[in-house]
């Protein structure tokens, strides 16, 4: 069922490449081939869950595939639906049937590799979703940035396949068979071990765009359709998790600076990722920084399991991969509806730049209430999703402490405290997106003149908006399947370990959050009927009686982060262009300011540089003369000759 | 079940009563006679007997904003032990909760700040999110040392008094807590020396500031909801630094309502003899703070 609902993900975008004459019917077929795929494909991996699949050599259907399935499958479904409105064909006649005929072939290829049970499945499935995520990221190839982000995408994740092979050469070599599963005990030596880590942490943390390696994450979700961000960000890069959370689960006897590695990396990701998102002034730019810190998030989850695992102790391995998993849910719900959300004010605004919006609640009200559900939930506050997969992995941080069970590994408790500080910063940051963009005044023309977003684009939104909210109220639903995934994960299997719901009180959590809603209600309508029954004015703002109050004198995000942004100027680095000395009566002033990245424009960029540089002096010996390669090609003879 | 009922009704009732004595305080200070200890509970009545006026730019965030507010502070105050009485929501992991409970308040009232359009205010959404960002890692640090030293995940069982290590052990590690959180406490509600809820300068406001344009009972909600977040977590400090409790379950109700009044005049008194910090030096205080819990963990995982 599940590879019947890749197959029609795969072939959704065919029909419409033939169908010349009626467009409107091709990009239809496409979307509900694409929604009969993703309705197969969860069916399909839901009833694996209760009725397990025998097993095969090419695929693989447990816990921990089935948990990586539902996403890609729900994302992409309700992202075909809402590129029905988002890019039209009518629309976008150049690119509208590349965009549909790559979508549908991503997604067979995200599956793809959540299923594959051998490397070379594996492999082909990379590459296919690989190519055609660069093609979804180039749509638009008639913009100069869309190609760059493009190229400088496709370079890091082939830098990321490279890794691969060499990952699946040696295990074939020391597995003898391109079958992937966990490897006996001693089959590999330490050192050997180490090295596949290592390679794995690179490869498939270029995919997932863990710091340092994120460097073609912002640009490549700024330049993609806003679904098609909404899937590169909500369920692709989730994809390199799935590869790590697998490597380490079949490595033999890992050592504990594994996990220490990756709580550190895992951290540096969270916090730099929302310090950075706070530097941003393009919306989208902004979420795909949030996705970067919530990698991290769920990078420490996954190594606070790895410690658990290399100490054999089962507590730490359930909270910390059973709120690493959850959290890969939750990031797909909720980053793909900031996404779509992002992409609803797009569409109506036709820009990007978080300070030339302001003031949408009013002509959007639907997507301004579910661009809140979403940065509520990303923030991981109470009632939502959010909360309860980062308090799974506050709860595994501080057992580290040594309570409950005997022994303690206190440097992982110490990462809490940075988890509180990712969350605040988070906050920080939303707040201002949500207030920049939505609240207030209208900041330029085409802001004021948005209008709201069609069913066929809120639709897919409340449904996102809707799962955030049952797994915010509803843990213990979801727990089953975690609980499957973790001990897919676990080398003794779910014998071994204590269930999830005896370490964590979701019911606790769900009576919070119900009690919570009950009494924003209740003090909701109290303060309406207060409201109502006295007297109501409307005024202007208070503006302190000046008199000319403008839309532009508004606080912007810019400001909003300011501060922040004195905070971590040692790694933001921020470029600021202040105007001049000034005479005694000013002229028309500009100023600007703006975040490079540090690793890519500060460190990879001068390496590059210098690395061409030093390869221009190999064209003395290069220059196009046959005669001078033949006489290179007898001096390495002779050379060979002599050294025999 | 009594206890519960008695824990809601303090919850309910006694927070007005706190700002009251912190105004009494300052105004012994000053050689004045000051308002009476039930200010507040006639200006919160006066409030919310009031008409309102509403920007015409603002939208539904800016009601949410005092509802959420109120709602959180309620919600949190169900989760702290008052006193030697165990608090009616109670689990594993229930500190988590409390702090970002907080933060959902926060999440609403910046937002509603912001949806004036208003730069005054979103200047003082801004300096709350900043500092709060500060504030929050301190009382992260603040409970690994509790949860460490109580062996619990609990905020009841956290704060009841007993430690499994010794007291010797807990002792200076708690001073440390003790003092971070009251930093955090000031900090976070807005009190002299980092933010003074009388000034009259919208330029050097925090929390103020971002209630300018809420007006009447939302207003009034927000002072209700302001007064309770301070209630709530000087009782966590409280239980910090003074875990007793008394033979009776009565007696120790009054303990504890004595307590909370002394921590009031203690912060009153605080008031009176410091004059404000400029803006720029908050965050140094609150960065202190966070080093202080950090040595209260280093202390204990030597």
């Amino acid at each position: 069922m599940v590879i019947l609902g890749i197959a029609c993900h795969a072939l959704s975008g065919v029909p419409g490449l033939f169908i010349r004459r009626d467009p409107d019917a091709g990009q239809r077929l496409a979307a509900g081939l694409c929604v009969i795929g993703s309705a197969l494909g969860i069916a399909g991996s839901m009833s694996a869950l209760w009725f397990p699949p025998t097993l095969s050599q090419v695929v693989r259907l447990d816990g921990i595939a089935v948990i990586f399935l539902i996403p890609i499958f729900l994302v992409s479904g309700l992202g075909s639906i809402y590129g029905l409105e988002y890019w039209t064909q009518a629309a976008h006649p150049g690119n509208g049937r590349k965009l549909r005929l790559f979508y549908g072939l991503v997604t067979a290829g995200l599956a793809g590799l959540a299923i594959a049970a051998n490397s070379i499945l594996f492999l082909v499935a990379w590459e296919a979703m690989t190519i055609s995520a660069y093609f979804l990221v180039t749509t638009e190839d008639e913009n100069p940035e869309a190609r760059d982000a493009g190229l400088l995408y496709l370079v890091v994740t082939h830098v990321s396949t490279l890794c691969l092979f060499a990952i699946f050469a040696v295990w074939r070599v020391t597995s003898g068979s391109f079958a992937l599963g966990p490897l006996p005990e001693g089959a590999v030596t330490p050192a050997m071990a180490t090295g596949l880590f290592l390679l794995g942490v690179v490869a498939f943390g270029l995919k997932a765009g863990l710091m340092p390696f994120h460097i073609w994450l912002p640009s490549a979700h700024a330049m993609a359709p806003s679904h098609v961000s909404a899937l590169m960000s909500g369920v692709l890069i989730k994809i390199g998790i799935y590869g790590l959370i697998r490597l380490v689960s079949w490595l033999p006897d890992p050592p504990v600076w594994w996990g220490g590695l990756l709580l550190a990396l895992g951290t540096l990701s969270g916090v730099l990722g929302v310090v950075f998102a706070l530097g941003q002034h393009d919306l989208k730019r902004l979420l795909a920084y949030h996705s970067i810190e919530n990698i991290g998030i769920i990078v420490m989850g996954l190594g606070l399991a790895l410690v658990g695992r290399s100490l054999d102790i089962s507590a730490w391995i359930v909270l910390g991969l059973g709120g690493a998993l959850l959290h890969v849910w939750n990031h797909g719900l909720f980053k793909a509806l900031l996404f779509l959300s992002a992409g609803s004010v797009i569409h109506a605004t036709h820009t990007r730049v978080i300070d030339q919006l302001g003031g949408l609640a009013r002509t959007m009200p639907r997507t301004a209430l579910y661009f809140a559900v979403g940065a509520v939930a990303i923030c991981g506050l109470p009632p939502l999703n959010g909360f309860v997969s980062e308090l799974l992995i506050y709860l595994g941080l501080f057992r580290t402490l040594g309570i409950g069970q005997g022994p303690s590994w206190a440097g992982a408790a110490c990462v809490a405290p940075m988890l509180a500080l990712i969350g605040a910063l988070a906050l920080a940051c939303f707040v201002k997106a949500f207030g920049s963009v939505f609240l207030g005044v209208a900041r330029s023309e085409s802001a004021s003149h948005a209008h709201e977003a069609g069913a066929r684009m809120t639709g897919p939104m409340m449904v996102l908006a809707a799962c955030c909210l049952f797994i915010g109220l509803l843990p213990r639903v979801v727990t089953p399947v975690l609980e499957q995934g973790i001990a897919a994960w676990a080398p003794g299997g779910a014998v071994a370990l204590p269930a999830l719901r005896t370490l964590a009180p979701l019911g606790w959590v769900s009576l919070g959050g119900f009690a919570l809603v009950g009494l924003l209600a209740l003090l909701g309508l109290g303060l309406a009927l207060r409201i109502r029954r006295s007297r109501t004015v409307a005024a202007g703002t208070w503006d302190c009686g000046y008199a000319a109050p403008a839309a532009t004198m508004q606080y912007t995000s810019s400001s909003f982060a300011q501060m922040l942004g004195v905070f971590f100027v040692w790694v933001l680095r921020p470029q600021v262009h202040t105007p001049g000395e000034q005479t005694l009566f000013p002229s028309r002033m500009h100023f600007r300011s703006h975040v490079m990245d540090v690793v890519l424009d500060e460190v990879l960029r001068p390496a590059y540089r210098i690395a061409t540089k030093i390869a221009s002096w190999c064209h003395f010996f290069q220059a196009g003369n046959i005669h001078a390669y033949l006489f290179y090609i007898v001096l390495f003879l002779i050379a060979l000759l002599l050294w025999r | 079940m009594k206890q519960i009922f008695v824990h809601i009704f303090l919850l309910l009732v006694l927070p007005p009563l706190l700002l009251g004595v912190i105004g009494k305080t300052k105004a012994v200070f000053g050689g004045r006679n000051g308002p009476p200890f039930l200010q507040p509970y006639y200006d919160l009545i006066r409030l919310f007997q009031k008409g309102s006026v509403f920007s015409t730019t603002t939208t539904w965030v800016f009601r949410a904003g005092p509802v959420v507010g109120l709602a959180t502070s309620l919600l949190a105050g169900m989760l702290i032990p008052f006193g030697g009485h165990s608090a009616p929501l109670s689990f594993a992991g229930d500190m988590i909760l409390f702090a970002y409970l907080f933060a959902l308040g926060r999440f609403f009232t910046a937002s509603a700040a912001l949806d004036t359009g208003s730069s005054f205010e979103g200047m003082g959404a801004a300096r709350e999110v900043t500092f709060s960002c500060l504030a929050e890692p301190a009382m992260f640090f603040g409970f690994l040392v509790l949860a460490k030293l109580s062996a619990s995940l609990s905020l009841t069982t956290m704060l009841d008094g007993t430690f499994p290590l010794g007291a010797g052990v807990a002792a200076p590690s708690l001073v440390l807590v003790a003092a971070s959180l009251f930093v955090v406490l000031l900090v976070e509600n807005s009190r002299i020396p980092f933010d003074d809820p009388n000034t009259h300068l919208e330029l050097t406001m925090i929390h103020e500031v971002m209630v300018l344009d809420h007006s009447g009972p939302a207003l009034g909600m927000i002072q209700y909801g302001a007064a309770m977040k301070l209630f709530v977590m000087g009782a966590v400090l409280l239980r910090v630094v003074a875990p007793f409790e008394a033979a009776n379950v009565w007696a120790d109700w009054a303990l504890f309502i004595g307590g909370m009044l002394g921590l009031a005049v203690v912060i009153g008194v605080v008031e009176s003899m410091m004059a404000r910090f400029r803006m720029v030096f908050v965050p140094t205080f609150l960065v202190a703070a966070c080093l202080l819990s950090v040595f209260g963990v280093i202390l204990l995982l030597r």
